[in-house]
């Protein structure tokens, strides 16, 4: 077990973190939230073809570079740190996971190449107006045809749902839970943006009147593979928060440092030096409860990652929230502006606080997972 | 997750597992949990129990061979904290010289030091006591005042000490104190080695909140020493402190945090039994402590793996105390509410049981070893950055 990272694993960080700074910087991620579809796709090719990130984790065979969670992790991590608005989580986190974890090899010899390549912008749809995240959730149906399949219902809060070329759907079949995949001009689907609190990560609602679909996987089988693919991804969209966070803090030091007020720099008042070492406390905490994950996905280890997937969401979920707000606090009046990007942050923290489900949801999922 | 440190150390584990079996015994295993920097309950056991580890060859697994020791590396070190953590094995009287006093003369003492002061230490023929702090100098530790001057070739020492763990049995005591009179703050202070046994040495022991007395008050008047009982050099006995410091924050943390775990373990227990896991409320609290010490290991085993690994461990490894030493006592806090008002009763002579020794004593761990409030200076300013206090 390798608990530290790898000479490599830190220059992946360093190239990502330069690269995020030239292409997710304060400007970009303002333009593209203010844009209905966020999304820059000469940046999303240069991510592709230069660094390789849609496919880092994808195994070779299918046109990636087999990389472990651990690389993953890095890349999500400064993908929050940076704020980044391309729907990577959505592609990567979500339906690259769900496709590598169904038991579909044609599947995933005809569509995760194109996700590797940056091709295929993916997502998964599963949650509907209830907003659950688990099995009962789900009652979009489908039904077989002598044509094929077909999907009736609507999923909403899809992430990124409105720019995807391809759909991963969850959906109730005699059989039990399947999934199927739709392409972005299947007949029948209408896709609809919702306007969001946080602009830096889109979502939309899908309608499926007869919708023709591919069944992906033997049919009733999806429910094991979408639970471990939401256990992946939170792990992963973990690690992003711990970014994000740390970012948050970053931009409160350097303002603590700055800031004069009674002739001394605020940072030097216990009441601001204090806020900020617990601040770090929350994200050193929150960032060994993250890598607990990946360390766990790499190790192969389902029983392992769903306790530490759960505890994961637990934890970085609300330590993003109050590092974040806390950094609004330290800025005083400035933080409180549009034209500061504290809010980004704070909206960014609160948006994935039920991303995945809530804090108090993944609490249970931890808890029925210990037998507690 | 079970630690694998790969087959290098497999064996020395082996060795380790079945030696505790067989020796952690009878009265031994009666003792089991028990301990802690201020736990003076059983006294006798815990003095035989270290000799009994003396024997098999298990204190300072790191060390030199020639002063006693395994001559084996970090790793093996950290192991042996692992299991005998796992374990559940008494808390050991000669904590202070293994921990503190030992690694600071490996690094900085005397060759003759050494070979006066380390094996004894590991026959647990001599146990010491950490004489930093004073009744003015407790967070502010650069304002010593206890003095000493040289008469001939003896250094003679005067002041109070206050605090000193385990001060009622040390035979030795390492003392930080001024041996230039002019000096201020951080300069002219030197560490002294000074034997207890003599006129010019008082110690009283001071009964904490839990009704043990393993820490003490300690009185020097014209106390004396060899003028060879400095160690490092003279006037640079900050420098000297402060690495023991570095030490006391680093290694205490692995075995208290399998403790812990343990303590989250029976509580979870407790809550069954009281039909707790139903209240949304307690549930709540309940998985938050399971949460803490899930994160203050895997904390841990990164500071760990980084240290091992040759590097310098991160910014974690300066969180982790605080972290733990809080989450600890919400722990105990939750604990207590679940036993209700038996939690409240005490045995015989303000007898505690394990989980109300542990509560009491969690209170003293957001103090000793730097306190929380010193531990948020040191992050804000040495890690983030941030202005230094200002100082008059
Ligand atoms: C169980 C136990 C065992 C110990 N064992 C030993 C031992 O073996 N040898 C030894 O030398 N010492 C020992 N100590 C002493 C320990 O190191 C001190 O108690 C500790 O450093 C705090 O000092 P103090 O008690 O003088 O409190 P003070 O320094 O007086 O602090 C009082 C309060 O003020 C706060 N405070 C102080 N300065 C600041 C500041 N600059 N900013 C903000 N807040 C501040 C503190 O955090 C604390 O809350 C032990 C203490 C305990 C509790």
């Amino acid at each position: 077990m390798d608990l530290t990272f790898s000479q490599e694993q830190d220059e992946l960080r360093t190239v990502v973190r330069s690269f995020l700074a030239k292409y997710s910087d304060e400007a970009a991620v303002r333009r593209l939230a203010a844009d209905p579809r966020g999304h820059d796709a000469v940046v999303w090719r240069r991510m592709a073809g230069e660094l390789g990130l849609q496919g880092l984790a994808v195994p070779e065979e299918y046109g990636g570079s087999g990389f472990g969670y651990v690389e993953l992790g890095v890349v999500f991590d400064e993908a929050g740190r940076a704020l980044l608005c391309e729907p990577y989580f959505a592609t990567v986190a979500l339906a690259a996971e769900a496709l590598l974890r169904c038991a579909d090899d044609q599947a995933r010899a005809d569509l995760l190449p194109g996700i590797a390549s940056g091709a295929t912008i993916a997502t998964l749809a599963l949650t509907e107006d209830s907003g659950r995240w688990d099995e009962p959730g789900i009652r979009l149906t489908a039904h077989d045809t002598p044509d094929g399949w077909r999907l009736t219902g609507a999923k909403t809060y899809v992430p990124d749902g409105l720019l995807a070329d391809l759909l991963l759907v969850a959906a109730r079949t005699p059989g039990g839970i399947s999934l199927f995949a739709v392409g972005a001009d299947a007949a029948g689907l209408t896709r609809t943006p919702l306007p969001t609190l946080d602009q830096t990560r889109k979502q939309a609602r899908l309608e499926f009147a007869d919708t023709p679909a591919r069944l992906i996987g033997p049919e009733g089988t999806a429910w094991p593979v979408l639970e471990r693919t939401l256990a992946t991804a939170s792990v992963l969209l973990a690690a992003e928060q711990v970014g994000g966070a740390a970012a948050a803090l970053d931009a409160a030091v350097d303002y603590a440092r700055i800031r004069v007020q009674y002739g001394r720099p605020i940072g030097s008042f216990q009441g601001i030096k204090h806020k900020c070492a617990d601040m770090l406390v929350e994200i050193e905490s929150a960032r060994s409860a993250a890598y607990a994950g990946l360390w766990a996905l790499d190790a192969g280890d389902d029983t392992e990652t769903a306790v530490a997937a759960a505890l994961a969401q637990a934890f970085c979920s609300e330590a993003f929230t109050k590092v974040a707000g806390d950094s609004i606090q330290i800025h005083g009046g400035i933080g409180f502006t549009w034209e500061h990007p504290a809010h980004l942050y704070f909206k960014r923290a609160k948006s994935s606080e039920v991303l995945l489900g809530t804090p108090s949801y993944h609490r249970e999922l931890l808890a029925a997972r210990l037998g507690i | 997750m079970e630690l694998d440190f790969g087959p290098a150390v497999r064996d020395f584990r082996e060795e380790l597992r079945d030696w505790l079996a067989d020796h952690l015994v009878g009265e031994f295993a009666e003792h089991r949990g028990v301990g802690g920097p201020t736990d003076g309950a059983a006294w006798e056991v815990r003095l035989a129990w270290d000799r009994e580890l003396s024997a098999g060859g298990w204190l300072g697994v790191g060390w030199p061979r020639e002063y006693g020791g395994r001559g084996l590396g970090l790793l093996e070190e950290i192991v042996f904290e692992y299991e005998y953590a796992r374990a559940n094995a008494p808390y050991r009287a000669t904590g202070n010289a293994l921990d503190l006093l030992g690694p600071m003369l490996l690094k900085v003492g005397a060759d003759e030091q050494k070979k006066r002061f380390l094996p004894p230490i590991l026959a647990v023929e001599e146990l010491w006591g950490q004489g930093f702090s004073e009744p003015g100098a407790g967070s502010d530790l650069a304002s010593v005042r206890t003095r000493a001057e040289r008469d001939g070739d003896e250094w003679v020492v005067s002041g109070q000490k206050v605090w000193t763990s385990f001060g009622v049995h040390a035979d030795w005591l390492y003392v930080l104190t001024r041996t230039d009179p002019d000096s201020v703050r951080h300069k002219g202070l030197s560490m002294l080695l000074l034997p207890t046994d003599q006129p010019g040495v008082e110690i009283r022991p001071i009964r904490n909140l839990a009704g043990q007395d393993e820490f003490a008050e300690v009185f020097l008047s014209d106390a004396r020493t060899g003028a060879d009982m400095v160690v490092g050099e003279v006037g640079q006995g900050w420098r000297t402190a402060m690495a023991t410091l570095g030490i006391e924050r680093g290694t205490t943390l692995l075995p208290q945090q399998l403790t812990f775990e343990r303590e989250a373990e029976s509580l979870i227990e407790l809550a069954r039994e009281r039909g707790a896991l139903d209240d949304p409320m307690l549930r709540r609290r309940i998985v938050d402590a399971w949460i803490s010490v899930r994160v203050m290991r895997t904390t841990n085993l990164r500071t760990l793996a980084e240290l091992t690994a040759g590097r310098t461990p991160g910014a974690q490894a300066t969180t982790a105390k605080l972290y733990a030493s809080t989450r600890h006592q919400q722990l105990g806090h939750l604990a207590q509410e679940l036993a209700g008002p038996a939690g409240q009763i005490v045995g015989a002579d303000y007898g505690l049981d394990t989980r109300q020794r542990s509560f009491l004593l969690s209170l003293a761990e957001t103090i000793y070893g730097g306190s929380s409030e010193i531990q948020r200076n040191i992050i804000g300013e040495q890690i983030l950055g941030l202005p230094k206090e200002p100082r008059p």
